[in-house]
This record gives C-alpha cells, sequence and structure tokens, in this order.
C-alpha cells in the first residue's frame, strides 16, 4: 500500500493552513485514487492468501462433491511425514544459497563492465538483457535441448576437449540436473539485476570519482571506498529481489524435469503446484503455501534486520 | 476521524469483496447451467484436432436439423486447456451440458459431482454392443459413451527381427518375458542400435500410467487393489510389481531402452534409430504408410498373467447441473448412430468401438491391415481402474516409476507411491463421499 501512505505524507503539513472543507476533499481524492489499487490487492492478495490460511486446516479438493471440512492440523502432520517434503525444502535452499551470491555477483560484474564510457557499450547492455525479456518457459524448453545427452553443451564440451569429455545426460543425472538448472537460471535473470546495479551505480556523483583520483587511488581502491558504499540501497534491493524470486523456483522446474531424476529437483513451489492441481490435494497444496509464506517472510525479515541503518 | 473513515471504508471493501468470494464458492448449488432454454452448449477438448472437431460439429449440425426443439451450440477448447477448464467452471456452477470427458476421469467426476448417470436406451447402437473400455462406468452406472478406443502395441520392422533370428509373434504365441529379453539382447548385439527399444521414456503425464502399468498388470501387479479399491499396499508394491519395477529399470541399465527418450519416438523409430517401438495405434497407419508390408503389428509381451493394454479413450457425458437434461439425453442418443462411429474412427485413425462400424472401414474389418489392433483392444484392453483416486494413483505411479528408471530401489519407490496412495485414500474417507 505505498500509495496511500504517500498520500498520507502530503497531507500532513497542508492539513492546518487549508479549510475542513478542502482538507475532506482532498482526502477523498486521495482516497479514490488509491481504491483501485487497493482493491486489486485486496482482490488478488490479501483474499487469497487469507483464503489459502484457512484452506490449510481443512480437507478441501480441487474436484469434491462435498464442501471442505474442518479437519484441524491433519494437512501438517502428513506434509512433515512426507519425505518429498524435506528433499523440496533442501532442494530451494540449495538453489538459493548457490543463485543469490552468483547472480548477484555477477550483475554487478556486468553492470562494472558496461558502465564504461566506450562505444557500442548499449550493444553489450542489450545483449545481456535479452535472456530477461525472453520467456521463462520458452528459455526452459531451448535449453531442455541443449541440456540433453546427445545435446549442444555435450558437443561443445566434446569439442573444445578434442573429444576427450564426454558430458552427461545434465538433466536426467541426479547429480547435475539441480547445478544445470542453477546455471541457466543465473543466465536468464542476471540481466535484470545488471540493470538495477547500473542504475545504481549511475546515482553516484562524477566528483567522488575526481576526487579519488587526485588523491591517487587505485581502481580497486575506488571501487571499495567509493562505489561499493554508494550502492548501499541498491544492495539491499538486489539481495531481497533475488531471494524471494529464488526461493520461489517453480517454472524451470516444471518444464525441464517435473522435479526429478530422484526428487533432485523439486522444490517448494513445484510441490505446491503438484499437489494442488496435477493431485487436486487443494488443502495439502495450501499448507505447504502456508510453509512458503512462514519461510519467505523469515528469511526476508532476517535480511532485513541485517541490512538496517546502523544508526 | 479521517483516518478513522478510511480505514473503516477501506476494511468494509475487504470484507464485501471477501465475502463476495466466499458466497461464490459455497453457494448456487442449486442452480443449474449449460442450456439457456432449448439451446444447449456443448464443450470439446478437440480445438485443436480439426479432423476430430469435424465430426463433432458434423453430428451438431445434423442433430440441429433434424428437429426443430433443440439446438446444441459448440465450445471447443485446446485439449491442454480442456480439464482445468471443466474444473473452473464446475467450481463456478456453469458447467455446460454435454461434455467429453478422457476415460480415466470419468469415475472422478462422477464422485465429484461433475457427471450424471446418462439413459441412452432406444438409440441406435446399444450400449452392448460397445467396446467395454470405450464404456465409461461407476458404481454400476453409465456415465459416459466413447465413440473409439486406442491401443497399445509394439511396432518393429518384419526384416529386421528376421536378419536377427528373432520371432515374429501373433496373438495366438506372443512374446514371453524371456523371448523378449533375448530378442533384445540379440538385437543390442547386432550394434546396429544404440537403444533397440523404444518405449517413449520422454513423455509426462498420463502416458506413463497408460503404457506401462498394463506391463505392471501382466507381471501380476496393478495400481491399487480391485476388490474394493481400498488399498494400494501389497498390489503396488507387492512380489509381481517389485519383479516388473526391476525388469523394467534393467532395460535401461543393459542399455536397451534410453532412460529418456527423445522429442519424436516415432520418428526416431521410422529413421530407424531403434528395433521395436512400444506405441499406440494412433501412429499404425503412418507407420504402415512408410514401411508397407514391412511392418509388423506384435502383440503385447505375456510377462505371466497374460498380455495388456490401457483401455478407454475420449467419452462423452453429461452434467449434473445441466438444465435442459431431456434435450442433453436427446443429443447423446441422436448421437449413437453407426456412421458416425465410422466417422470418428476414420478421422482419428483409432478403432472404431462396435464391429457393426469395424466392418465399414477396410482397414479395421476382419482380415483387415489393423484387425489386429481390435483384437487388441478387445481380448488384452483392461480399463484403469475406475476410482475416483485415479488422478491421484497416476501421478503416484508415473513419479515412481520415473524414479525406477532413474535407479530408485524398486521395493521403495513402489512401497512410497503405495503408502502414499494409501495414506490418500484414507484422508479422503476412501472416497466415499
Amino acid at each position: 500500500m505505498p500509495t496511500m501512505f504517500a498520500a498520507r505524507e502530503r497531507l500532513r503539513p497542508v492539513r492546518r493552513a487549508r479549510t475542513t472543507n478542502a482538507r475532506r476533499r482532498e482526502s477523498f481524492t486521495a482516497f479514490g485514487m488509491a481504491t483501485p489499487a487497493v482493491v486489486l490487492l485486496i482482490v488478488f492478495l490479501v483474499v487469497p492468501v487469507a483464503l489459502a490460511f484457512t484452506l490449510a486446516f481443512t480437507d478441501a479438493r480441487l474436484v469434491s462433491p462435498t464442501p471442505a471440512r474442518f479437519v484441524g492440523l491433519r494437512n501438517f502432520t502428513l506434509l512433515f511425514q512426507d519425505p518429498t517434503f524435506y528433499k523440496s525444502l533442501r532442494n530451494t535452499a540449495y538453489f538459493a544459497a548457490v543463485v543469490v551470491p552468483l547472480q548477484a555477483g555477477l550483475a554487478l560484474v556486468l553492470a562494472l563492465l558496461v558502465n564504461a564510457k566506450v562505444r557500442g557499450v548499449n550493444f553489450f547492455r542489450t545483449v545481456y538483457f535479452l535472456p530477461v525479456v525472453t520467456s521463462m518457459v520458452v528459455v526452459s524448453l531451448l535449453w531442455t535441448f541443449l541440456y540433453r545427452e546427445d545435446g549442444l553443451v555435450n558437443h561443445v564440451l566434446s569439442t573444445l576437449t578434442l573429444g576427450h569429455v564426454q558430458g552427461p545426460d545434465w538433466l536426467g543425472d541426479p547429480a547435475t540436473a539441480m547445478p544445470a538448472i542453477i546455471l541457466m537460471s543465473v543466465w536468464q535473470g542476471v540481466g535484470f539485476h545488471m540493470i538495477i546495479w547500473l542504475a545504481g551505480l549511475q546515482t553516484i556523483p562524477a566528483e567522488l570519482y575526481e576526487a579519488a583520483d587526485l588523491d591517487g587511488a587505485t581502481r580497486w581502491h575506488r571501487f571499495l571506498h567509493v562505489t561499493w558504499p554508494g550502492l548501499r540501497a541498491t544492495r539491499t534491493f538486489v539481495l531481497v529481489t533475488i531471494t524471494i524470486a529464488a526461493l520461489s523456483l517453480f517454472t524451470q522446474i516444471r518444464v525441464m524435469t517435473q522435479g526429478g531424476p530422484l526428487d533432485s529437483t523439486t522444490t517448494v513451489v513445484y510441490q505446491a503446484v503438484h499437489s494442488g492441481y496435477d493431485q487436486q490435494q487443494t488443502a495439502y497444496a495450501a499448507a505447504v503455501s502456508l510453509i512458503f509464506f512462514v519461510l519467505v517472510l523469515s528469511v526476508s525479515l532476517v535480511q532485513r534486520f541485517l541490512t538496517r541503518e546502523k544508526d | 476521524m479521517l483516518f478513522r473513515t478510511r480505514r473503516l471504508a477501506a476494511v468494509s471493501v475487504a470484507v464485501t469483496a471477501a465475502t463476495a468470494l466466499v458466497a461464490g464458492c459455497t453457494s448456487g448449488s442449486a442452480s443449474t447451467s449449460g442450456a439457456s432454454g432449448d439451446t444447449l452448449t456443448l464443450w470439446t477438448h478437440n480445438a485443436g484436432n480439426s479432423v476430430e472437431l469435424d465430426v463433432v460439429k458434423k453430428i451438431i449440425k445434423d442433430f440441429n436439423g433434424s428437429q426443430d426443439k433443440y439446438k446444441v451450440k459448440l465450445q471447443a477448447f485446446p485439449q491442454s486447456d480442456y480439464n482445468n477448464s471443466v474444473v473452473a467452471a464446475a467450481s463456478a456452477r456453469k458447467l455446460p451440458c454435454l461434455l467429453d470427458v478422457d476415460g480415466p476421469n470419468v469415475a472422478n467426476w462422477a464422485w465429484g459431482g461433475y457427471l450424471d448417470p446418462i439413459d441412452v436406451s432406444g438409440s441406435e447402437v446399444p450400449v452392448l454392443s460397445q467396446l467395454a473400455s470405450t464404456v465409461g462406468r461407476y458404481n454400476d452406472k453409465l456415465y459416459a459413451f466413447g465413440f473409439y478406443d486406442v491401443s497399445l502395441a509394439y511396432f518393429a520392422r518384419k526384416s529386421v527381427l528376421n536378419a536377427n533370428g528373432v520371432r515374429v509373434p501373433t496373438m495366438d504365441k506372443p512374446w514371453t518375458k524371456d523371448e523378449f529379453n533375448a530378442a533384445l539382447a540379440k538385437l543390442k548385439k547386432s550394434g546396429k542400435f544404440e537403444y533397440p527399444l523404444e518405449m517413449g521414456t520422454g513423455g509426462t503425464g498420463e502416458w506413463w500410467s497408460y503404457a506401462y502399468s498394463p506391463q505392471l498388470q501382466s507381471f501380476g501387479g496393478d495400481l491399487i487393489d480391485r476388490g474394493d479399491y481400498k488399498t494400494a499396499s501389497g498390489t503396488l508394491d507387492g512380489e509381481n510389481a517389485v519383479e516388473w519395477a526391476t525388469w523394467f529399470h534393467s532395460l535401461v541399465a543393459k542399455d536397451y531402452m534410453a532412460k529418456k527418450s527423445g522429442a519424436d519416438p516415432n520418428k526416431d523409430f521410422l529413421a530407424g534409430k531403434s528395433a521395436i517401438q512400444w506405441d499406440g495405434s494412433w501412429n499404425a497407419a503412418k507407420n504402415a504408410e512408410k514401411l508397407g508390408d514391412d511392418l509388423a503389428i506384435i502383440p503385447p509381451v505375456d510377462f505371466g498373467n497374460g498380455p495388456k493394454i490401457g483401455g478407454a479413450s475420449w467419452q462423452w457425458g453429461m452434467s449434473s447441473t445441466c438444465s435442459n437434461k431431456a434435450g442433453a439425453q436427446a443429443w447423446l442418443k441422436f448421437s449413437r448412430q453407426t456412421k458416425y462411429f465410422v466417422d470418428y474412427a476414420k478421422a482419428t485413425s483409432t478403432i472404431p468401438a462396435t464391429d457393426a462400424a469395424a466392418q465399414q472401414i477396410a482397414d479395421y474389418q476382419p482380415g483387415g491391415k489393423f484387425d489386429v489392433l481390435v483384437q487388441f483392444a478387445r481380448k488384452y484392453a483392461m480399463v484403469r481402474p475406475a476410482t475416483p483416486a485415479y488422478p491421484y494413483i497416476s501421478t503416484e505411479f508415473e513419479k515412481a516409476s520415473k524414479d525406477i528408471l532413474a535407479g530408485a530401489d524398486p521395493k521403495d519407490a513402489l512401497g512410497q507411491a503405495a503408502k502414499s496412495i494409501d495414506n490418500n485414500l484414507k484422508t479422503n474417507n476412501y472416497y466415499s463421499n
């Protein structure tokens, strides 16, 4: 609800000066402007979330002749006995733990590279950004072919090593399936965060760099003492957005591996969708979603705490 | 004051929206849909399949022209979206009067209250003359019927089998397990095939249950105990089932079959990449056209409990919320004419559901090129378990089979699937409403 807060901020100083009528009219306008967003948020966010939380304690099914009944914690008891659930949690954590630093770091390196004032830099910006504007479903389908045992990736490997390395069936081997998906996801998402970093880089005043040059700072010192502190706000934003996106890993899994082989790529969101739609267990899926919500919330709160303004 | 008003307004919007939503979910249980007066809506999954859709259109046109009372209006969906559309429509109480349903889903939809039993007595083609697998029954009531079925078969080149000293089996003497394994070993040894057997292991979804559960049944296992449909333990993870799983995994371990086949298995077979393909009858015409007399249509292997194939394809039924059931029944009855059975089978290269129709199609009549497929459907077809739990069972079997191919312990993988299915049956009160 940022709109409402913004409106409230703006109202405060003028309230004393104006007449009650004008004030009322203005707040009415503010309310009117906020309404569409508020209604949409309520209908598509608050209500579904509230429903999901309620459903988690019932026996609701996708196809059912009887209305849902309250069953207490049964779904959670079943969930905590489900070996696939623990594998989903582990895989989700693994994916996030690798993707967050890798994607953020790589995006920063790319941003520093394309921030240089040389000819043709726009070309590279566009190239890095291209995968971002391509649908994840399409990207996943294409990479499924690239990753086949007789696919392009293995051909390139074999050619580069003069036939010494014969790559595996990347998505068919439990050991390589998740790393393969991580690599593809980073490739697809890195351009977006590069643009965010780039925006952050361009807010750093040029005078600071000039001053640093006058002081005879090396490139590395310039980065450490000017660029890095200047990116403070951007850093928090990048960290939080990548984490949330990584934790909700789903599309790639749905298209490429359906959680296999041997549960090596199943994730919490994939499990929720699979049990909710493919298996018609709406209430069970709601329980998975509830756990996922708590998980994301706590991770975000911890991150928020760690990146808070310390003074 | 101002803030309080605003908060009050926000809360009331929220409450109204929530109430409306919840009300939408629960109310209207007595309402009907699917027809306005004597104009009935009909849904089909055929939007992407123009030849089959044309037959549906033709029947509708004939029906609308044959009498003045009822009008049927067609709405076609792409197959991938069809089931979701029906489930969504059912939650919103907006089901059409007439709809088609995939055979294995009939029990689930009948139990869920989507479908009503139908009475088509007195139509030109009696239900009893149909292949059993084309009739959708649940709790001894008729809910749906189909115009055709499909069959599974092994396709191979006679020349390849002969060159490698492999007998071409017949329905009188199908391959046994040992014979089949020996044949695969010979074909593998010939060095001409990286993977001699192609079973479409790259597919997803219902294909796994459709294609591989008949093999499990031929080994003597099954997806669920069909006595009372109350437990899978002992059946899905019994000794025979584990034997199937061990064999299934050995196909991959011995490099007889790819762990994950290519994007188009039939194309690979026709290109000579594999020697034997386990595939549906829908590719029979294409194979015959390409290979001519060299094509062998081979019955399923007898793994001990007789050869088996899966039965049931798309069928037609009537929704329980239909506001004009007399009209819906009239359409269903009208459609049951032999000429339409013939049209469907011709358009889709599938097996006609009745003998009368089969006699009118050269390839499917007795002695015809594809007569064997009709025989397979008649003698070997086993419908997938007619229980509302089937969609769940199918996903669990798919997962277990994929895990087995990926190297999971056969007993553990099947045991876990059986346990999940039993849990599901128990928490759903055995689907007894």
